[in-house]
């Protein structure tokens, strides 16, 4: 079993905000991350799997590079991750709800069990891990 | 299906001297297990700190833990109590425990875990010490 790693970068505008709560409320709660703020994010993408026993790839890197092109950045990049995208209406935008967002979006687009796993980078200081294994993905 | 774990890690550092020698070595025993590292007028690392916490992402807010609460824990346990210190001071390295980067793990493990579990549904994980940019330490469970 090999594991490869490949990352993307993209720049997102976001806010914090539980929906039912006041505008009053949810800045108590999130303090300045309740006001548009943004974020240059990374997401490290790491597969499994064995080598192709003919071309020595687990996966060709230019189709995973296009296929986080299509699934992250053309979803993400410079947008806002409340207001341009369908997936913030309920859940707020932490890395913590983020990365699960994007482990879900990638272990869907890509053969079955070859998502190891997904860190997303918020800023150089802070990264949440996902564990394919802990998902059940 | 319940949500899933998720690991949030926050990096911090404390630059911070420290000498390495043991009481139970002799003179020459410590210049030979620590090398330069021995110097008796210490030296000094800007030391990077990681701290990985484990859990599921509250309902309501999507956090792990608040990341405010991590940084205020990290402040009041660590950055005020060795930022700028020199670490044979600290209590935790009196005696034979030796601030080596591994014993330093160690300790801001113990010192970290209670009140991070104390503080909500999440719990430590790991604690990284890195030491310099070529040498990392870990403490706590695999990734």
């Amino acid at each position: 079993m090999v594991r490869i790693t490949r990352a993307i970068e993209f720049s997102s505008s976001l806010r914090y905000r539980v929906p039912d709560l006041s505008s009053e409320e949810n800045a108590a709660v999130f303090g300045r991350a309740a006001t548009s703020h943004g974020h240059n994010y990374r997401v490290e993408v790491t597969l499994r799997g064995e080598p192709d026993p003919v071309t020595g790839m687990v996966m060709d890197l230019k189709e995973l590079k296009e296929l986080l092109e299509r699934e992250v950045e053309a979803r993400f990049d410079h947008r806002d991750l409340v207001s341009d995208t369908p997936y913030f209406e309920k859940t707020v935008p932490t890395p913590e709800n983020f990365a699960l967002l994007l482990h879900r979006l990638l272990a869907a687009a890509l053969p079955p069990g070859l998502l190891d796993g997904v860190r997303l980078y918020q800023d150089a200081d802070c990264f949440v891990d996902v564990a394919s294994d802990e998902v059940g993905a | 299906m319940s949500a899933p774990a998720v690991s949030l890690t926050r990096r911090y550092r404390f630059p911070a001297a420290h000498v390495l020698r043991s009481p139970a070595l002799s003179d020459v025993e410590n210049e030979r297990v620590y090398g330069k590292c021995a110097n008796p007028g210490g030296h000094g690392h800007d030391y990077g700190l990681e701290v990985t916490v484990r859990g599921t992402p509250d309902a309501r807010t999507g956090f792990v833990l608040p990341p405010e609460t991590l940084d205020a824990i990290v402040e009041a346990r660590v950055l005020r109590r060795f930022d700028h210190r020199l670490l044979n001071d600290d209590p935790l390295f009196a005696g034979a425990r030796v601030p080596t980067a591994e014993n330093i793990a160690i300790a801001l493990h113990h010192e970290l875990a209670g009140e991070i579990a104390a503080r909500g549904s999440a719990r430590l994980a790991r604690v990284r010490v890195v030491e310099t940019p070529r040498n990392f330490f870990d403490y706590g469970e695999a990734r």
